[in-house]
């Protein structure tokens, strides 16, 4: 028989390995269900696992002479050289976006070839390319 | 010319830190009581090639020498005076430069203010921080020297980048790395406590002070940052849960931590270990955070020029610091048998540190995880801020209970208080009327407030009986109360944060649903290092009928030629209106961010507080002496 100093001792440290494995599962949940996937529009026109309506990353360069402004919107091409999917945004842009530029829009798609984007993100940096990009247009441009 | 005598003081100044190391083992064997005059004489020369380093820098910046690589590269004649001497510190090279100064002055500081008697222990601190020095000073002069030159000298420099330009963003770099490298005295000390086998007292009494005056900084320095993101980047938020943003964040919560525990160690010898624990790894986050930073493996919205050396170099530096630090905590450490009591205020003390270490982790993992997964699926991914969201705000309720009623307990032994008290009833009524006015219906949302108020209530209500006894511990009433109030605010900021995105010709106007939005003309502007395209708003209130002048800008910089989008900000007592405008390729339509920020004011005001209350327990401190 354990007695009682043991057995409240292995009660907290129960209690607390409870606790702990309650908290990782939590944040590990969490942590999925908010993971923005990063794709390129080849990888979007490919792939049959991409959900709809989940929040993602789309990058690649914004293809010569697609930008469109109207009333309410900026519609524009996002290509990697391969495929090409259309993008509507409502908003400011950053400073460095510009035809035949990198870009990398955030929001959800609509179906696979239009993407509702929530917001453009902006590098600071003229000559600085994001690693995603530059990692997805390798393999195209050849 | 002043390129050599940059790298002539700075090898100067890591020559001392060898010499001081030496001269201090040699120390650690003499049972003489006093620390002999050289080892203050080789301090303060070290301080004073160190600051000379810097000095020089400094002039080469100011007087645009542009024969040091690191001058030409982040400077130009035409840049106004401010921003050249800010200049100094906008790089990674000079920025490390300020770092090791910082570092060095800390050292001496801590030498020659220290009280504690226990003279193995101020050497023992003497040479972990020397031991630090060195290394960042190997690192400046070999991986990342300031000082390089140039051949042949160019005739103008190539600028520093316009966002850069930016009285916030000067002193951002300061004031983040005095908290930082403050937290590298507590490290050193308490690595030095344990060898030197040094109280508790006597410990917690000798970081104290340094864990109150890096915190405060650190605070501040989060605040900067901030404010800066919120007019600068455009977005129309002040907190992105960015890489960069959660590297200056993680420090901190263990910094709150340890700022916490370290009186458990002062007024009840306890924690002792777990003391030691929060200040190694302190030191050691930060050291993570300027890794994560400066190597570039994370992809954050702010800039940093990336470069692998740099986060080879720190990676093996916090590798060597991380498991040398562990084997001196498992030789060393004292074994430690105390009971707290529960609903003493050492008991809400140690939940407080859970709390803290809990918000680490889950910071930690969100900012970590993507690296991982790129390292080890090469999938490519960012944690967005709803993580951090729906993790975080729950768990604010009961760490917002627990700071009402933890500091209302006494020490060692003390009886419940009672819950339901009148404070409680005033809060909820309270509530109740705001939430009667603002008819919010999301329910965590209420609990939030619910609870920040009754945090609020209550610290003021604690300062009123306190003030009766004649025994208020300021720092923690205005620091629970900035608090309070920074939740409060920030939840009633997010419930009534409005935004409209569209795009509009000059001439039009644009009829939302409580503005009218009138694009009146287009002017410009030109000053020496830009020139800027003004877009004229007005703003009508459709209920107030009053009207408010937006001047949004882009701007064109020169040197180097970059293009800014300047918000245009207008603050009244409770509320900010926020204007951004765009245009892509010079067509004539431009692209609009409106947003209308209710209690921005307040929510630096109440991060103010917070800080200030560091500030004081500093003071207070003095007092006790």
């Amino acid at each position: 028989m354990l007695n009682i100093k043991t057995k409240n001792r292995l009660l907290i440290l129960v209690a607390i390995a409870v606790l702990v494995i309650t908290i990782t599962v939590l944040i590990f949940k969490t942590l999925e269900d908010n993971v923005l996937y990063f794709y390129s529009p080849s990888e979007i026109e490919k792939s049959n696992e991409i959900v709809l309506n989940d929040n993602m990353r789309i990058g690649g360069m914004v293809k010569k002479g697609s930008i469109e402004t109207n009333q309410n919107e900026i519609r524009f091409i996002i290509t990697d050289f391969k495929s090409e999917i259309i993008v509507s945004y409502r908003g400011t842009v950053p400073a460095l976006f510009a035809e035949g530029k990198g870009v990398v829009a955030e929001g959800k798609l609509q179906d696979k070839k239009f993407f509702l984007a929530k917001r453009i993100l902006a590098k600071h940096d003229e000559n600085y390319m994001p690693p995603e990009i530059k990692e997805s247009l390798k393999d195209n441009v050849k | 010319m002043l390129s050599n005598f940059g790298v002539i003081f700075s090898s100067i100044a890591l020559i001392t830190s060898f010499i001081l190391i030496y001269f201090s083992f040699l120390e650690l064997k003499i049972s003489d009581s006093k620390i002999p005059k050289k080892i203050y004489n080789f301090s303060l020369a070290q301080l004073i090639f160190s600051l000379l380093s810097f000095l020089i820098l400094l002039i080469g910046y100011v007087f645009s020498d542009f024969s040091m690589i690191n001058v030409y590269e982040n400077s130009h004649t035409t840049k106004p005076l401010f921003y050249k001497i800010s200049g100094t510190w906008g790089n990674h090279e000079g920025s490390l430069l300020l770092w090791t100064n910082i570092l060095v002055i800390f050292s001496f500081l801590f030498l020659i203010l220290t009280k504690n008697k226990n003279k193995n222990f101020k050497i023992l601190t003497l040479i972990f921080q020397n031991f630090l020095i060195a290394t960042f000073f190997i690192f400046l002069l070999t991986n990342s020297n300031p000082f390089s030159p140039i051949f042949p000298i160019p005739n103008e420099g190539m600028g520093l980048n316009p966002i850069l330009q930016d009285p916030a963003l000067a002193v951002h770099p300061p004031l983040l790395y005095v908290g930082f490298v403050g937290s590298s005295i507590y490290f050193s000390a308490a690595l030095a406590a344990l060898i030197s086998k040094v109280e508790a007292k006597s410990l917690a009494t000798t970081i104290k002070p340094w864990v109150s005056v890096s915190w405060f900084f650190q605070t501040l320095g989060i605040l900067v940052g901030s404010i800066w993101a919120y007019y600068e980047l455009g977005w129309g938020g002040y907190w992105f849960w960015d890489p960069v943003e959660n590297s200056s964040l993680m420090p901190w919560f263990l910094m709150t931590a340890l700022l916490h525990s370290v009186l458990v160690l002062e007024r009840r010898i306890g924690l002792y270990s777990w003391v030691i624990i929060l200040s190694i790894l302190t030191f050691t986050m930060t050291v993570i955070g300027t890794f994560l930073v400066r190597s570039g493996i994370l992809n954050s919205v702010h800039t940093f020029a990336n470069d692998p050396s740099r986060g080879l170099f720190i990676l093996t530096f916090l590798t060597l610091m991380v498991f040398s630090s562990v084997f001196i905590f498992f030789k060393y450490a004292p074994s430690e048998k105390k009971t707290y009591r529960i609903f003493s205020k050492e008991f809400f003390i140690l939940i407080n540190n859970w709390f803290m270490v809990f918000f680490l982790a889950v910071v930690l993992i969100g900012t970590l995880y993507p690296v991982f997964l790129d390292t080890l699926v090469g999938e490519k991914i960012s944690v967005g801020p709803p993580y951090y969201n729906f993790i975080l705000a729950p768990f604010l309720i009961p760490l917002l209970f627990l700071m009402t009623s933890g500091p209302r307990h006494k020490w060692v032994v003390s009886e419940l208080k009672k819950i339901f008290n009148v404070i409680l009833f005033l809060s909820i009524f309270l509530f109740l009327i705001i939430f009667f006015i603002i008819q919010e219906n999301n329910f965590l949302i209420g609990l939030i407030l619910l609870f920040s108020i009754y945090l609020v209530v209550q610290t003021i209500f604690d300062f009123y009986e306190n003030f009766k006894n004649k025994s208020v511990n300021f720092s923690r009433i205005i620091s629970h109360l900035g608090f309070g109030l920074l939740i409060f605010f920030i939840s009633i900021n997010h419930i009534f944060s409005t935004e409209n995105n569209f795009n509009i010709r000059t001439g039009e106007e644009k009829d939302t649903k409580d503005y009218i939005i009138k694009f009146e003309k287009l002017t410009t502007m030109s000053t020496t290092n830009y020139k800027s395209i003004v877009g004229n708003f007005k703003i009508i209130n459709k209920k107030k009928l009053n009207t408010k002048n937006l001047k949004p800008e882009i701007r064109f910089y020169n040197q180097p030629q970059t293009i800014t989008y300047e918000a245009s900000i207008r603050s009244n007592f409770f509320s900010d209106t926020y204007l951004t405008m765009s245009n892509i390729s010079d067509t004539d339509v431009f692209n609009i961010k409106f947003e209308k920020k209710p209690f921005m004011n307040f929510i630096w005001f109440s991060v103010l507080l917070i800080s200030f209350g560091g500030l004081l327990n500093f003071f207070s401190r003095k007092k006790q002496i």
